[in-house]
């Protein structure tokens, strides 16, 4: 059971895998399809992974991916920065 | 999960999001930075009202247009004086220069040096991208030796400034370097410069593939990630005299000097105090609550 | 709204330029300066930061007169009436900033007590020869403010105008003193501050989210706000919208380089500030300002005693220049004579504003010291012919 979840803007994402490459558990991989822009944009491949510890959200240069703890979510609490 | 709030980026709030997506080029790592920043000031609990980022020029000047602040895009070089002024006017604002190693060091490098010994209470990062990225990728004061630059097709054969040396020896009060790698110790430096008093001085290393990495043949953004993994060692506490920067030698990273000195205006009002006694008038900010 | 008498210094002075128009920042409100040392104009920021700490302000002396042009826009942002002092080479200096000010339309006030140029040139002696310089120094096109005081009386007056100009205009006022009029010592009258009319910061009213920081009024200038006030706003030398935001096209740019140069060329009636004399029967009017217009008086004296119906139309605000009022003018008499310690620069401005109907005759001085009044007077006779 996942404890995280990411989300993901894929218009903003410009592609660097900065994400996909710092992933402590390895929830990400890039799409292999394009954005309007021509990016592939990553996508979630193991989200049972995910902690939502928010390294993703804290490396993306673009302001496009972040991560989050379902526990605070369902608290109501918006997530924190981990 | 149906029941789940809407969930939002937690560094939405400071970001002018209409403005996005930003000029930066991918694997840029000033978004990394800033990013960093953000979440800093969140973490901090100030009040966002009273913080002001000034930007000078350069990819890194843009940063002041990207964050919900209030937010001062300046000349080139000149964000220290400007941010000067703006924080001895209003002394209850934090004050946060956010710009390059081009401008803070060469066209700006007098004034850096002069805020630095005045310890005005002033928050420095510098995003050190070692080269002019927005002109396209000139030699700048901080570009290592034989790098290859646009002004430098043979390579560099000019010694680079290092950064923090050159800010301790100045006088700021504190001194750190991480790169873009280094998130967590990043927002974190970020958060004790923003809870310090005097003259505090971040350095972040960042990739600019476009011109720095690929004139270099060092890959792309997330190469330098890597490199930076690689190459960085931790070394808190060590002699800024050693932590100079060669084009592929170790990145000594950490925070190297945290001292305390009376900032400027304390310093004004000490002495003026003590000659002026009662006639001494502190200055009335407007603005100030 | 009146003067705040924290800094109005009320009595009856014997003070050179320099003090007096130290005094006139003081009493205009200003409460930061920021300055680096040059001659002629030191005395100024001198007297500022003995006199600062006890009305509640900051002098900071810079690095460099980059860093102190751009210093007190920081302080205006922050919420202060400020201004710095230079001379020619500091002057040079500044004109990055003068452009930025007038780009973000920030109010302040810079005092240029000129000396003789180029370079280095003349360090303790007089000169005028920075007016074109004010004009046009700054890259770019733009209006701006300058006035010429003749006395140390209208340094004090005059310098509390050219901040009320830049606070109403929210445009940078260069303040043209120079050598002569800032080192001779007469009788200064200052005020009580109710009598001192002080032009508030035009902040805005509007909330957060309803402000936009360069939607202009009916008068073409926008309403301003400080950092720390919860707008969140944005500020750049960058071509920019009405949010403030950079926004680098043709069109964008039409509208705002228009406005800025509008918002002043469309008050220039008001803007017109000279002194005359003698002009009902005139035939010949000597146009000057600032140290040359004493020396002028006696010319004009003299030309009278010969006979030569002469007259005075002295400079008080130089720019905008008073193109309206000098065509006027140029339409009744038969000459402009225009002595000024420069090689010609006003002279060209009141030849175009004359278009061929009054014949000017410039009378140069290359600047270290003030023209002889025989000088003046030869080309008034010669005006006469």
């Amino acid at each position: 059971m996942a404890k995280g979840n990411v989300t993901i803007n894929v218009e903003r994402c410009k592609g660097c895998a900065f994400c996909v490459e710092f992933c402590p558990t390895k929830v990400l991989a890039l799409s292999s399809a394009f954005n309007s822009k021509g990016y592939h944009s990553p996508r979630v491949v193991a989200l049972e992974k995910c902690s939502g510890c928010d390294l993703c959200g804290m490396y993306c240069p673009d302001f496009a991916i972040f991560g989050w703890r379902i526990k605070e979510a369902a608290g109501q609490e918006a997530p924190d920065a981990g | 999960m149906s029941a789940l709030p809407e969930i939002v980026n937690p560094v939405e709030p400071l970001l002018r999001t209409e403005r996005m997506p930003h000029i930066w080029c991918p694997g840029c790592g000033i978004g990394t930075t800033v990013n960093c920043f953000a979440r800093a000031l969140l973490e901090s609990q100030r009040n966002l009202d009273r913080v002001a980022v000034v930007s000078g020029i350069g990819c890194s000047g843009r940063v002041a247009g990207y964050v919900k602040l209030d937010s001062f895009h300046t000349t080139h070089g000149r964000a220290i004086p400007f941010a000067t002024g703006l924080k001895l006017a209003n002394p209850s604002l934090e004050v946060v220069v956010y710009s390059g190693d081009g401008d803070l060091f060469a066209i700006g490098g007098n004034h850096f040096i002069h805020a630095a010994r005045r310890n005005v209470d002033i928050k420095v990062i510098c995003v050190n991208n070692l080269i002019y990225a927005m002109t396209g990728g000139q030699t700048g004061p901080a570009t290592p030796s034989t790098a290859i630059t646009a002004t430098a097709p043979y390579g560099c054969y000019e010694p680079s400034f290092n950064l923090c040396a050159l800010a301790e020896a100045a006088g700021a009060s504190y001194v750190a370097r991480w790169t873009t790698f280094h998130v967590r110790q990043l927002t974190k430096s970020m958060g004790e410069v923003l809870r310090k008093r005097g003259f505090c001085f971040i350095e972040v290393l960042s990739p600019c593939p476009t011109l720095y990495q690929r004139r270099n043949k060092m890959g792309d953004g997330l190469d330098t990630m890597k490199f930076y993994k690689e190459k960085s060692r931790v070394r808190n506490g060590a002699p800024t005299s050693e932590v100079a920067l060669t084009k592929d030698g170790e990145i000594a990273v950490g925070k190297f000097v945290d001292r305390e000195r009376p900032d400027y205006i304390e310093s004004m009002r000490g002495r003026l105090s003590e000659q002026l006694g009662d006639r001494y008038v502190e200055m009335e900010c407007p603005v100030c609550q | 709204m009146q003067a705040d008498p924290r800094g109005v210094l009320t009595g009856i002075h014997f003070i050179d330029g320099d003090h007096a128009c130290c005094e006139g920042a003081l009493a205009a409100g200003a409460r930061f300066a920021a300055g680096y040392p040059i001659t002629p104009s030191t005395e100024v920021v001198e007297r500022f930061a003995a006199r600062i700490p006890t009305v509640g302000g900051i002098f900071i002396q810079m690095e460099d007169e980059l860093a102190a042009s751009i210093t007190i826009q920081g302080a205006v942002w922050g919420g202060a009436k400020a201004f710095t002092v230079t001379s020619g080479p500091g002057f040079s200096l500044m004109m990055e900033h003068i452009g930025y000010a007038a780009m973000t339309e920030t109010p302040c006030v810079f005092v240029n007590v000129q000396r003789g140029g180029p370079s280095t040139g003349l360090p303790t002696l007089p000169a005028q020869a920075d007016m074109m310089q004010a004009r046009w120094g700054s890259h770019g096109d733009y209006e701006i403010i300058a006035l010429s005081p003749n006395s140390p009386q209208e340094c004090f007056d005059l310098t509390v105008r050219a901040f009320n100009l830049s606070e109403e205009y929210r445009t940078p006022v260069m303040f043209m003193m120079d050598e002569c009029v800032g080192h001779m010592t007469e009788k200064v009258v200052i005020p009580p501050a109710e009598q001192v009319e002080v032009y508030p910061r035009r902040h805005t009213r509007r909330a957060p989210g309803a402000y936009k920081p360069y939607e202009p009024e009916a008068d073409l200038v926008p309403e301003m706000v400080h950092a720390g006030e919860g707008y969140r706003f944005h500020i750049t030398g960058l071509t920019h919208d009405e949010w403030g935001y950079p926004n680098m096209n043709v069109a964008t740019q039409d509208r705002l380089v228009r406005r800025l140069q509008q918002k002043i060329r469309a008050a220039e009636d008001r803007l017109t500030m000279v002194d005359e004399h003698g002009l009902e029967d005139a035939e010949v009017v000597v146009v000057s300002y600032g140290i040359t217009s004493r020396v002028a008086e006696r010319a004009i004296e003299m030309a009278r005693q010969r006979g030569v119906k002469a007259g005075r139309c002295r400079l008080i605000g130089v720019w905008p220049f008073p193109d309206r009022h000098l065509k006027a003018l140029a339409a009744r008499v038969k000459a402009f004579v225009v002595p000024e310690i420069n090689l010609g620069q006003i002279a060209r401005e009141g030849e175009r504003a004359a278009g061929g109907a009054a014949r000017t005759i410039p009378v140069t001085h290359a600047g270290g010291g003030v023209h002889r009044p025989q000088d003046i007077l030869e080309a008034i006779m010669e005006a006469a012919r």
